[in-house]
């Protein structure tokens, strides 16, 4: 576990996304940022937090706020050989530039036979539990895992957040970044325990495609990601209490997705809980239960899912509080397959 | 020059704006001190507060009514007021409550009142299009109705509000876009995003006039307002008005400014079109008790509305699941006609 490798160093998880950001544009001058308040604020969300001080504004650019024009201008400077890395303020702006990220940067690798490359990241702040409603609360982890082309990360913690941005910006096609607003460390947007942990100062990827195991457990898989692999962790020390052992995954990557720890899991345990902030249908949940249905019917004695229902993200507490799921609601889930 | 009654009506608006946003603000920071947590207190989630815009809602809403339309921004309140919206479910709203204009559902960006045609939004240029389908739908119905979309000067690089200029000029439609230079967007100024000094010289590439209001003062406003409106209910087609505008304030509630200079701030609250409408008003023959009145007036109206909001209810928690759609979305919402039979022959 990443824990293991901890050092007495602690970060948040925004300082060691800038930390990776930070050597790797110290390694390779083709790398640069772009996007709204990322010079001078350092990121609405800390992303880029002390970057223009070292690198200054042609190397950390603020733009207009024409997502179309500069998200389609990270994608023309990836494919001259830059490795522009572009900052998508929320994942919910995503509806004003689509058209450039998935029938560009998706695709344009695949239509041109290989002969261009994206080497592009799109980082994007996801996630609500701040009353932020419904246009700045979506993860929207479907939406891009869906659509073909994209590589699609999702770090829990800045152990991972670090590597992972070294393998998205080192990696030669175009990577879908989506940090939890939650999980950053801000002052004024208080983490949960568990994202702030102990990282390496040397430079070290994660590759794509493995997920880890946070807890082990023979009763129930619970397979996650993001903020809620926190509250899946929360709900098994609870579940433990009596009795009932549940294994925690963190997917970390949805593009490439690790099948085989799932699997491997769900043949240990027959019962599996796939758990999200992202509307239910049609989604990263279905997509994790369609894989152990296809894969590992035999092992399967009972499943369940817990994700936003299918209702747009309701601005007031007593609202968004009862469609985000919390521990207790894993909790439950894990108690009824049991 | 406009009369007496629309200056005291522009103040009053002015003054109830202004009121309204340091009250809202005190209710906003409470539990979120010391530390300031953007998910405590009665208010959650962010607050955009428009303390130096008010003259651009006054001076263009003065002008607007009932039936004429008009989209906000993320930093509505001030607009909402001028426009008529209901305080009280307004205020409700922002408490989150289920009394609220959207039954607590949609908060402070996103407030909807059909019975002035008001709505606004959280993302950048968003209403320009609806404004520009307000004016087509106006258009159609032979109305003189006009629609108003408010954005800031943030918002004219964006291809909503650039689209929109084409469709409406090519349609001549019956709709004003009224930009609100501020100078910043979030953190990030005028002259490092944006190609030129004067918004309203985006008009000139669509076709269309542009107005420019180098300072916000309301009666300037509703001069260059009046001229705009008037020529979109005459059937000539849209404007672009710019007025400049002061930000008094971070771009919302929590923002440090850290990136912003100090004599910046204090340029921006030096000039206060409140205080210079009030003066006008002086020379009108109103005095000094007479603007109290109407500032007291003004505060009992907003203490009122926050009286009332705060004690209304939270919605219930199975609330989130109504009104996804308008009808129920629980199977098909009409029958199919019965199919005639193969090659009937009536």
């Amino acid at each position: 576990m990443s824990q293991a490798v901890a050092e007495e160093r602690e970060l948040t998880m925004s300082r060691a996304m800038v930390e990776a950001i930070a050597s790797e544009m110290r390694e390779d001058e083709e790398v640069f940022v772009m996007g709204e308040d990322i010079a001078d604020y350092g990121g609405i969300f800390g992303s880029t937090q002390g970057l223009r001080e070292e690198f200054g504004y042609d190397r950390i650019m603020d733009v207009p706020i024409a997502e179309t024009s500069f998200i389609g201008a990270g994608v023309g400077a990836a494919q001259a050989g830059m490795r522009p890395i572009v900052e998508l303020m929320f994942a919910d702006f995503f509806g004003v530039a689509m058209d450039q990220i998935y029938n560009n940067m998706a695709k344009n690798t695949y239509m041109s036979g290989g002969s261009f490359s994206v080497p592009m990241v799109l980082m994007t702040a996801v996630g609500g539990t701040y009353n932020d409603a419904a246009q700045h609360s979506q993860t929207l982890y479907g939406t891009f895992a869906h659509l073909p082309g994209m590589k699609v990360v999702v770090p829990s913690n800045a152990y991972d957040a670090k590597g992972l941005m070294h393998n998205a910006i080192r990696d030669d096609d175009p990577v879908v970044y989506m940090f939890h607003k939650r999980l950053m460390g801000l002052g004024w947007m208080p983490s949960p325990e568990g994202p702030k942990v102990g990282v390496p100062e040397e430079p070290y990827t994660i590759p794509f495609g493995e997920a880890e195991v946070k807890r082990e457990g023979a009763d129930a898989t619970v397979v996650t990601l993001g903020l809620h692999v926190h509250r899946a962790l929360d709900a098994a020390e609870e579940l433990a209490g009596d009795g009932i052992e549940a294994e925690v995954i963190d997917l970390r990557t949805l593009t490439p997705l690790d099948t085989d720890t799932i699997l491997e899991s769900v043949g240990k345990t027959g019962r599996l809980v796939v758990v999200d902030e992202d509307y239910r249908s049609f989604g990263v949940t279905s997509e994790i239960m369609a894989v152990a249905a296809e894969d590992a019917l035999a092992d399967l004695e009972a499943v369940k899912r817990v994700a936003m229902p299918d209702v747009p993200i309701p601005y007031s507490r007593p609202l968004e509080q009862e469609v985000n799921p919390d521990a207790e609601d894993i909790a439950t889930a894990v108690r009824d397959v049991q | 020059m406009p009369s007496t009654a629309v200056l005291q009506d522009m103040y009053e608006d002015m003054v109830t704006a202004r009121y309204y946003e340091e009250r809202l603000q005190e209710e906003y920071l409470e539990g979120k001190e010391p530390a300031f947590d953007i998910s405590a207190g009665p208010i959650p989630g962010e607050l955009h507060l428009a303390a130096g815009h008010e003259a651009s809602g006054a001076g263009v809403c003065q002008h607007l009514r009932a039936e004429d339309t008009v989209t906000a921004p993320h930093r509505p309140h001030h607009i909402a007021i001028a426009k008529g919206v209901d305080l009280k479910k307004m205020t409700a709203e922002i408490f989150g409550k289920q009394t609220g204009l959207g039954k607590g559902k949609g908060g402070h960006m996103h407030l909807f009142d059909p019975e002035v045609n008001f709505a606004c939004s959280g993302i950048i240029a968003q209403g320009c299009p609806p404004a520009v389908g307000a004016a087509m739908a106006n258009k159609k119905r032979n109305t003189d109705n006009v629609a108003v979309a408010f954005l800031g000067e943030g918002a004219i690089d964006q291809g909503a509000f650039l689209e929109s200029l084409n469709l409406a000029s090519v349609q001549n439609l019956p709709v004003i876009f009224v930009v609100e230079d501020n100078d910043w967007a979030i953190s990030m100024p005028k002259d490092r995003v944006t190609d030129v000094e004067d918004g309203s010289q985006r008009a000139a590439g669509h076709n269309l006039p542009g107005i420019r209001v180098d300072h916000d003062d309301a009666i300037d406003v509703y001069e260059a307002a009046e001229e705009a409106i008037g020529r979109a209910r005459d059937g000539n087609g849209p404007t672009v008005v710019e007025v400049q505008v002061h930000r008094r304030m971070g771009h919302f509630m929590g923002d440090a400014e850290g990136y912003r200079p100090d004599e910046d701030v204090e340029r921006h609250k030096a000039r206060d079109s409140i205080e210079r409408l009030a003066a006008v008003l002086e020379t009108h023959g109103l005095t000094q008790d007479d603007l109290d009145e109407i500032r007291a007036r003004s505060e009992r109206r907003v203490e009122e509305a926050i009286d009332w909001a705060k004690e209304q209810p939270l919605p219930e928690p199975e609330e989130a699941y109504e009104n996804v759609f308008t009808n129920d979305p629980s199977g098909v919402t009409e029958s199919p006609p019965a199919a005639s039979p193969p090659g009937g022959d009536e």
